[in-house]
């Protein structure tokens, strides 16, 4: 309790250290996403060219993480797996932010009927357990990596209609608001040009911090067979190929969780980077 | 109390609908054809006229609503249907599944108590010193890590390594639980060591601990007797909800340790393309879930007058 005492200067200095954190975590999930961008160039052999001669080789000099059971280089694979990885989440944290604040916006702007039975829509999508009614969905969709985005699209996004409906509710009455009314604006204009600015910034903080969940479960659903089908290199499906070589040939299942794991702790920082610069008063208390 | 129970009663009839429609439609849709889906594992070849009598058999022919009505009466009754695959009933397999499911449930949450109510209030109580940080940062590491690759992890250096746990686990005992509870316990107490930290430092911040203070009382006394009183119903009713994420979590652990639960079987299931276990399992794991939250809702206002909702909420 002695070192929470608030000073001006000791409030720069955190600022100032918030800026620093963030540029450099957003270098380093910029540098990520570039590596996934540019995949190919990077990898130092074909990711699915097989070569059963070479089959299994521990991590060394010639495969730095070694090769799976086919003889595909396990690197090369890692690295081409991040684009299926990372730009499926990027994509689903986009899709449901979007649907969601657009849904929850809307709600929150017309209230009534229409308001009443979405949100009891979206009550009945939250009444399912975290990933039980994704793997239903995804089981139905018969898997791949479309299909699971949308399986985790279908539970995801009332948590954002449902922030997105509490902050215009709380915008709406304002006397701005009001005043854009008797100026004659359409609701439509209201809505994208007063209520939206005005309430994006939590919708932005809470994707950003849904990016690494996301990969998660998609690794998941993949991992289970309903996400990336086997010839494609998905950090997921591969720690599943080589799940039952594990007691011989760990490298095959922790080299992809490692790059999931790298991953996701970069997104989540950079995440808790933007939340603390963006509501600096409770950065500590959130932890 | 009575009134809030009868309302919240009456608030679940429209979301139990909407769970078992939504199932029950998913279903319909994927396995379009529960027919050709019987025949088609039997591998043989029927009639035209065969199959039309057994979709007006199991009452295929009828209108949607009609379909889920009957398929409501029955699913009320205990009666799922059987399995495309075994042929057995769902429901008698499901419940013989449910008790090692549960087991494990209970496990993981007495074990995520025990790790992360004590490291939560010491990070609080620490906050901005080393131990704060340092239990922040594992915290934070377990966030980032998905269950299956610290359940393999944990499988490659106990069982396979150390041989110290079953690789399979060998029928509900604690020695075969140890791993998959610790791989459930480790994501739980990573996101609850920081609602508990936040929980406490909450308190804290209130007014009347620096009065006790002022007033010479001890820290730990103000500590035992008001601080954790206070954050105890907000901590209880946070560990009682993340109960449903567990109850989705398992699926995937259940299935890497072969432990015979429900999750294991929905996964068996979904490889299988076994509808009626999927169904069953997703309406049960909801019903469940619904369960858990309404109890815990109901305990918190029993729990802290102050929640007691007197008028209308929203």
């Amino acid at each position: 309790m002695s070192s929470g005492k608030v000073t001006v200067r000791g409030q720069r200095r955190k600022k100032n250290h918030t800026k620093a954190r963030l540029i450099l975590f957003g270098a380093l999930v910029l540098l990520l996403i570039l590596a996934a961008i540019f995949a190919e160039t990077l990898c130092p052999y074909d990711p699915n060219q097989q070569d059963l001669s070479a089959a299994l080789q521990p991590p060394g000099a010639g495969h730095l993480f070694g090769t799976d059971r086919y003889g595909r280089d396990m690197l090369s694979r890692v690295i081409v797996g991040a684009r299926v990885s990372i730009f499926s989440a990027l994509i689903l944290v986009a899709v449901i932010a979007a649907a969601g604040t657009l849904i929850g916006m809307i709600c929150g702007y017309i209230q009534g009927a229409a308001d009443s039975i979405i949100m009891r829509i979206a009550d009945i999508c939250l009444a399912f357990p975290g990933l039980v009614f994704a793997l239903a969905i995804a089981a139905v969709l018969n898997g791949g990596v479309g299909n699971a985005v949308i399986a985790l699209a279908v539970i995801s996004w009332p948590k954002y209609a449902r922030i997105a409906r509490g902050q215009t509710l709380a915008v709406k009455s304002s006397e701005y608001i009001a005043a854009a009314r008797l100026a004659g604006s359409t609701p439509l204009k209201i809505l994208f040009c007063h209520i939206l600015p005005n309430i994006i910034g939590p919708v932005l903080v809470t994707a950003m911090l849904d990016i690494g969940t996301m990969m998660m479960e998609i690794a998941a659903l993949s991992f289970l067979g309903l996400g990336a089908k086997p010839p494609t290199a998905e950090w997921g499906s591969m720690m599943s190929e080589g799940r039952s070589m594990l007691q011989t040939y760990p490298w095959t299942v922790l080299t992809p969780g490692i790059a999931i794991f790298i991953s996701v702790v970069l997104f989540n920082l950079l995440g808790d980077t933007i939340r603390d610069y963006a509501d600096p008063g409770n950065g500590s208390r959130q932890g | 109390m009575k009134k809030i129970l009868f309302r919240r009663l009456l608030m679940l009839i429209p979301i139990l609908f909407g769970v078992t429609f939504l199932s029950f439609a998913m279903m319909r849709i994927a396995g379009s054809d529960a027919v050709l889906q019987k025949t088609d594992t039997s591998g043989v070849a029927l009639s035209e006229e065969v199959i039309e009598a057994q979709r007006e058999e199991m009452g295929l022919d009828k209108p949607f609503l009609i379909q889920y009505v009957n398929w409501l009466g029955r699913f009320l009754r205990g009666d799922l249907g059987e399995s495309y695959i075994s042929g057995e009933d769902v429901f008698t397999e499901f419940v013989s599944k449910l008790p090692a499911t549960l087991f494990l449930t209970l496990t993981s949450v007495l074990l995520t108590v025990i790790i992360s109510i004590p490291l939560g209030i010491l990070a609080a109580v620490k906050q901005n010193r080393f131990i704060d940080y340092l239990i922040r940062v594992c915290s934070f590491i377990g966030n980032s890590l998905p269950n299956f690759f610290v359940a393999l992890v944990l499988m490659y250096f106990f069982a396979i390594r150390l041989g110290v746990f079953p690789v399979i686990s060998e029928g509900i005992s604690l020695r075969s639980a140890a791993l998959p509870t610790l791989t459930l316990a480790i994501a739980m107490s990573a996101k609850y060591l920081r609602q508990v930290r936040a929980a406490v430092l909450d308190e804290l911040s209130k007014g009347y601990v620096t009065g006790a203070k002022a007033r010479g009382v001890k820290f730990s006394v103000t500590m035992r007797k008001s601080v954790l009183r206070a954050a105890l119903v907000t901590i209880l009713t946070l560990l009682a909800l993340s109960i449903g994420n567990l109850l989705g979590g398992t699926a995937i652990v259940e299935s890497i340790f072969m432990w015979d639960g429900v999750g294991k079987l929905a996964v068996d299931a979904i490889n299988m393309r076994d509808y009626p276990v999927i169904q069953a399992y997703v309406v049960w794991m909801a019903l469940i879930y619904v369960a858990v939250n309404l109890v815990t809702d109901l305990t918190y206002s029993l729990l802290d007058p102050r929640i007691r909702p007197g008028g209308e909420d929203a």
